[in-house]
C-alpha cells in the first residue's frame, strides 16, 4: 500500500500553441483535503482534466493506491473512484434530482423479461444519498428548480454515489453565499472522515488555509512545491503563486497620459450579483489595468460599457459628453472597441479568412458606389495591418482558425484598429498566448497608448498588470475595491484588494 | 481553400476526389450513359436539363442565405406555391372564360412580377422577425410558415387549379432569346446578382460572418437581427421570382405546385458545399449542387429507372453528400 492515495506525477499537457502543464505533479493523501493554488492560467484545471480523463495527457503518469492506471475518459474515471464537480455544472436541468445523480447507470428491473428504469430503488437511493450530503429536497424535483448551491450539493451526492476515493472540486464556492459555504464544508469534513480524498481549487485564501491539509501550488503550468496547510500564511502563497522574475518582460513605458477621455458614473448592471457602483476615469494615453479574481465580475463591466449586456444606472461620459450605449454598434460609433475575452467564442470567425476577419468590422468605411466593396482598399488595410502588427501567415486569404493564438490576437487587434478607436477595451488580451507572442501583444498595447489611445486591460495576471499599467482599478465581487497608482501596486497589495470581501467574511 | 494547392500531385488528385465524390460519381455515371445512350448527349435534353435546373436554382439560391447563417427555410416550396397561384390568378387570358377574376383588367407581366416579390418579401420578412427577434430555431419558425402558406394558398385559391395564362406570360418560360432559353437567361443573371452580394458587398460579408460565428458578429457591432430579416426576405422574393417562372412553365397553378422543393434546395445546397456549420457556401457550389441533382433525376430516366426507385437513389445521394461534408469538417478539427 501506497503512503498516497493518488499520484500525479511528471504530466504534460500542450494545447496548439500552449503549453498548459509543464511536468506537473500531485500527490494526495488518503483522507484529507488537499488545496490546488494558482493564478489564472496556472494549469489547475487542466490538471484536473487530466486527472479526470476529459484531457489526454501527452506525457506523465497517474497512480492509484500505487497502481499505476490509464484514465482515457470520465467513465472510466468514476469506475476508478475518481469523481469530479465542475467549475460550470454541467446537468440536465429538465429531468428530475434522481434522475441526474444516475444518469447512465440507471437502476434497472425485469418485468416479463424486458428491463425498465426502476424508479422506486432510484428515488429511494437518492434520498439516502440527498440526506448524506444534508439537502432536504424531493428526488423528483426537476434539477432546474433548485439554486446553485443546491444543485452542486447534487453533484456531490452524485459522486458519492459512485463511491468515490477522490473527489475533485473546482471553484465550489465561487458562485456560493458564505452559509451555503458553511453548508459545503460540513459535507466535505464528513466525506475526509470516510476516508476520501478531495482535491480543493479555490482562490479564496481564507477557506483554504480553514480547511485544507495539504496545499499544492502551481505556477505557468509547473509544480511548485507542495506544503502542509498549518504552515503557510496568505502572504506566503501569494508570494509562491505569483513570484516570478518580472525584469524585461514589458516593454518600457513611453506613453504619458493626458486629459481625462472617458468617464464611468456609479455603473451598475441589472443583475444584482454582478458589478455595482464602479465609477473610474480613464485618461487619453493610458493603459489602467484591471484586477481580480474570478467572479469579480471585471467582464461584466467591460461588456456593459461596450453594451454588450444592459446596465441598470449609471452614466459613461465620453469627453466630456453623455453616452448612450445599449449595442456594440452604438459605442464601435462612439470610437470604443473591445476585445473579448474568449477568442474563440465572441472574436474570430474561424471559417472565414484573415482579411475578412480584420475587415469585418469597418466594412462601410470601403463601399464606394453604395454597395460595392473596394477590395483594393480592403486588401491595403489586411496587407497594412500584417505588416505592422507581424502577423504570421502565408497570406490574407488563409482561414484565421489555422493562426496560433497569438496571431488570432493580433488579427483580432487589427480589426480594431482600423476603425481608429480611441478607447481600447482588452479583456485579458494574452490569455491563451504563448509567451513569446505575448511581448508581442505588450509591444502593440504599448504603442497605441504612446499613439494617445486610452485603454482599459482586464488581465488575470499579476505580472502583467504591474508591468503595463499605469494605474490598477481592483474589482472584488462586482464592486472597486480601489484603484493603485504605479508606486503602490504590488502583487500583496493588489491581492489584497481582490480578496477584500472574502477575507472579511 | 483548394486553390492554395496548384500543382496536381497524387495526394492533391486524392483530395480532390475525395472533395467532390458526388460531382465526379455523377460526371462519370453522365459520360457512361451518354456513350451507351447517344440522344443523352443532345441539344434537346441539355436545353431541357438548363430549364429544369433554372427555376430550382433560384429557389436554392434564396435559400442559401438561411443555411450560410445557420438556419433553413422550410417554408421555401410553399411560397414557391403561393407566388405561383398569385402570379397565374393575376395573368390569365381575358378572354379565358372561367377566370379568377372575371373583372380584372389585363395587368402587364412585370408589374404582376412586381406584386409577387413584394407578397412573398413579406412572408420572408415575417420569418426572419420571428427568427430575430423571438429567437425561435429557424426550422420550426419556417416550418410552421410553411403549413400557414399553405394554408392562405388555399384559401385564396379556394383550391381551385387555374390554368388560361396569358401568351406573353407564358412566353417568359418557354421563349428563346437570341437562341438562348429566357429561363436560363433569367436564372443566369439571379445567379450573377447573388454572386455579386455574396462577394461584393457589405450584406455577403456580414452573412458569412453571422454564420461563422454570430456571437463575434454582434461584437463586431453588425446587426445580427436586421441582417436576418433581409436575408429571410430576399429569399422569400427569390422563391416568389421561381414560383412566377414555375406557373409560365407550367401553363398554369394549384395549390401543391412546389411542394418540398424546399428539400430539394437544401440538399442541393448541401451537396453544393454549403456547410451545415454556417459561414460556408459559394453561388458556384450552389449550382453544381443542383446541377447534380438534376442530372441525377435525367440519368436515371435515360437508364430506365422507374420513378420510384428515382426518390430512394435522392434519398441516398442527400445522405451520402451531408455524411461526406461533415466528414471533411470532423477531419479539420
Amino acid at each position: 500500500m501506497s503512503e498516497y492515495r493518488l499520484e500525479m506525477r511528471g504530466v504534460t499537457k500542450t494545447f496548439p500553441g500552449v503549453r498548459a502543464l509543464d511536468q506537473a505533479e500531485l500527490k494526495l493523501r488518503p483522507g484529507t483535503v488537499h488545496a490546488l493554488m494558482g493564478e489564472n492560467g496556472a494549469g489547475k484545471s487542466t490538471l484536473m482534466k487530466c486527472m479526470f480523463g476529459i484531457y489526454k495527457m501527452d506525457a506523465g503518469e497517474i497512480y492509484l493506491d500505487g497502481e499505476k492506471i490509464v484514465i482515457s475518459d470520465p467513465l472510466h474515471a468514476l469506475k476508478r473512484g475518481i469523481a469530479m464537480v465542475h467549475q460550470e455544472l454541467q446537468p440536465i436541468p429538465e429531468r428530475s434530482v434522481a434522475e441526474n445523480i444516475f444518469l447512465g447507470r440507471y437502476p434497472m428491473r425485469r418485468i416479463l423479461g424486458i428491463p425498465f428504469v426502476d424508479h422506486k430503488t432510484m428515488n429511494e437511493r437518492t434520498t439516502k444519498l440527498l440526506h448524506e450530503v444534508q439537502l432536504q429536497i424531493d428526488p423528483k424535483e426537476h434539477l432546474g428548480n433548485l439554486s446553485v448551491s443546491q444543485m452542486q450539493s447534487v453533484e456531490i451526492a452524485k459522486a458519492i454515489s459512485a463511491d468515490c476515493k477522490v473527489l475533485i472540486l473546482d471553484e465550489p464556492t465561487s458562485s456560493l453565499t458564505s452559509h451555503e459555504t458553511e453548508a459545503l464544508f460540513r459535507i466535505i469534513a464528513s466525506l475526509k472522515e470516510k476516508g476520501v480524498s478531495i482535491v480543493y481549487i479555490s482562490h479564496k485564501m481564507d477557506e483554504i488555509l480553514r480547511i485544507s491539509d495539504e496545499v499544492t501550488i502551481m505556477r505557468d503550468g509547473k509544480y511548485i512545491g507542495t506544503w502542509d496547510a498549518k504552515e503557510l500564511t496568505i502572504d506566503m502563497i501569494i508570494t509562491k503563486m505569483v513570484g516570478r522574475n518580472l525584469e524585461n518582460l514589458y516593454p518600457p513605458h513611453k506613453n504619458k497620459p493626458g486629459d481625462v477621455v472617458l468617464e464611468v458614473e456609479d455603473f451598475s448592471s441589472i443583475q444584482p450579483h454582478s458589478f455595482q457602483n464602479v465609477s473610474f476615469k480613464l485618461r487619453q494615453g493610458e493603459i489602467l489595468g484591471v484586477g481580480g479574481l474570478v467572479g469579480a465580475q471585471r467582464t461584466e463591466l467591460v461588456e456593459a460599457l461596450f453594451g454588450m449586456r444592459a446596465h441598470k444606472s449609471g452614466g459613461i461620459r465620453l469627453n466630456g459628453a453623455r453616452l448612450n450605449i445599449n449595442r456594440p454598434e452604438d459605442a464601435i460609433g462612439k470610437k470604443i472597441a473591445l476585445l473579448t475575452e474568449d477568442r474563440r467564442k465572441t472574436g474570430i470567425f474561424g471559417v472565414l479568412s484573415i482579411a475578412d476577419n480584420i475587415a469585418v468590422a469597418s466594412l462601410r468605411k470601403y463601399i464606394k458606389w453604395g454597395f460595392w466593396l473596394d477590395r483594393k482598399k480592403i486588401d491595403g488595410l489586411v496587407s497594412e495591418n500584417m505588416g505592422k502588427l507581424s502577423i504570421k501567415a502565408p497570406s490574407g486569404k488563409t482561414l484565421i482558425q489555422t493562426l496560433s493564438g497569438g496571431n488570432q490576437q493580433k488579427v483580432i487587434f487589427s480589426r480594431w484598429l482600423a476603425n481608429d478607436p480611441d478607447v481600447l477595451i482588452l479583456d485579458e488580451p494574452t490569455r491563451g498566448i504563448d509567451v513569446g507572442a505575448k511581448y508581442e501583444i505588450y509591444t502593440i498595447i504599448s504603442n497605441l497608448a504612446e499613439q494617445g489611445k486610452s485603454i482599459i486591460m482586464i488581465s488575470s495576471e499579476m505580472g502583467e498588470l504591474i508591468g503595463m499599467s499605469d494605474r490598477i482599478m481592483v474589482m472584488c465581487a462586482g464592486r472597486v475595491t480601489g484603484i493603485l497608482s504605479r508606486d503602490e501596486a504590488t502583487q500583496e497589495s493588489i491581492m489584497t484588494l481582490a480578496t477584500q470581501f472574502s477575507q472579511e467574511g | 481553400m483548394d486553390r492554395a494547392e496548384k500543382r496536381i500531385t497524387g495526394k492533391s488528385a486524392v483530395k480532390f476526389l475525395e472533395n467532390n465524390a458526388i460531382t465526379v460519381l455523377m460526371m462519370v455515371s453522365a459520360i457512361i450513359v451518354g456513350l451507351f445512350r447517344p440522344n443523352f448527349f443532345s441539344q434537346a435534353n441539355f436545353t431541357n436539363l438548363a430549364v429544369n435546373t433554372a427555376v430550382r436554382f433560384i429557389i436554392a439560391l434564396g435559400v442559401s442565405g438561411c443555411l450560410i447563417t445557420k438556419g433553413t427555410d422550410l417554408s421555401a416550396g410553399r411560397v414557391v406555391g403561393l407566388a405561383a397561384c398569385v402570379a397565374a390568378t393575376l395573368l390569365q387570358n381575358p378572354a379565358y372564360n372561367d377566370r379568377f377574376f372575371p373583372n380584372l383588367p389585363s395587368l402587364n407581366v412585370f408589374v404582376v412580377l412586381i406584386i409577387v416579390m413584394l407578397v412573398c418579401a413579406v412572408i420572408g420578412a415575417v420569418n426572419g422577425s420571428v427568427i430575430a427577434f423571438f429567437k425561435v430555431p429557424p426550422f420550426i419558425a419556417t416550418l410552421g410558415m410553411q403549413t400557414l402558406v399553405y394554408g392562405l394558398c388555399l384559401v385564396y385559391t379556394g383550391a381551385q387549379p387555374i390554368g388560361g395564362l396569358k401568351s406573353e406570360y407564358t412566353a417568359i418560360a418557354n421563349g428563346k432569346l437570341f437562341g438562348i432559353p429566357v429561363l436560363f437567361l433569367i436564372a443566369f443573371f439571379s445567379a450573377i446578382f447573388m454572386w455579386i452580394l455574396y462577394n461584393k458587398t457589405k450584406h455577403g460579408k456580414y452573412m458569412y460572418a453571422i454564420g461563422g460565428n454570430e456571437h463575434a458578429a454582434e461584437v463586431s457591432g453588425i446587426n445580427t437581427k436586421k441582417m436576418k430579416i433581409r436575408i429571410y426576405a430576399l429569399a422569400a422574393v427569390l422563391y416568389g421570382l421561381a414560383g412566377y417562372l414555375l406557373a409560365a412553365k407550367s401553363g398554369g397553378a394549384s395549390v401543391n405546385m412546389g411542394m418540398g422543393y424546399e428539400l430539394e434546395a437544401i440538399a442541393a445546397c448541401t451537396i453544393g458545399g454549403v456547410s451545415t456549420n454556417g459561414g460556408v457556401g459559394r453561388v458556384s457550389g450552389i449550382l453544381v449542387g443542383v446541377l447534380v441533382f438534376e442530372l441525377l433525376k435525367i440519368l436515371l430516366q435515360f437508364v430506365g429507372v422507374e420513378s420510384s426507385y428515382t426518390y430512394v437513389v435522392q434519398g441516398i445521394v442527400i445522405i451520402v453528400a451531408v455524411a461526406l461534408d461533415l466528414r471533411k469538417y470532423h477531419i479539420k478539427k
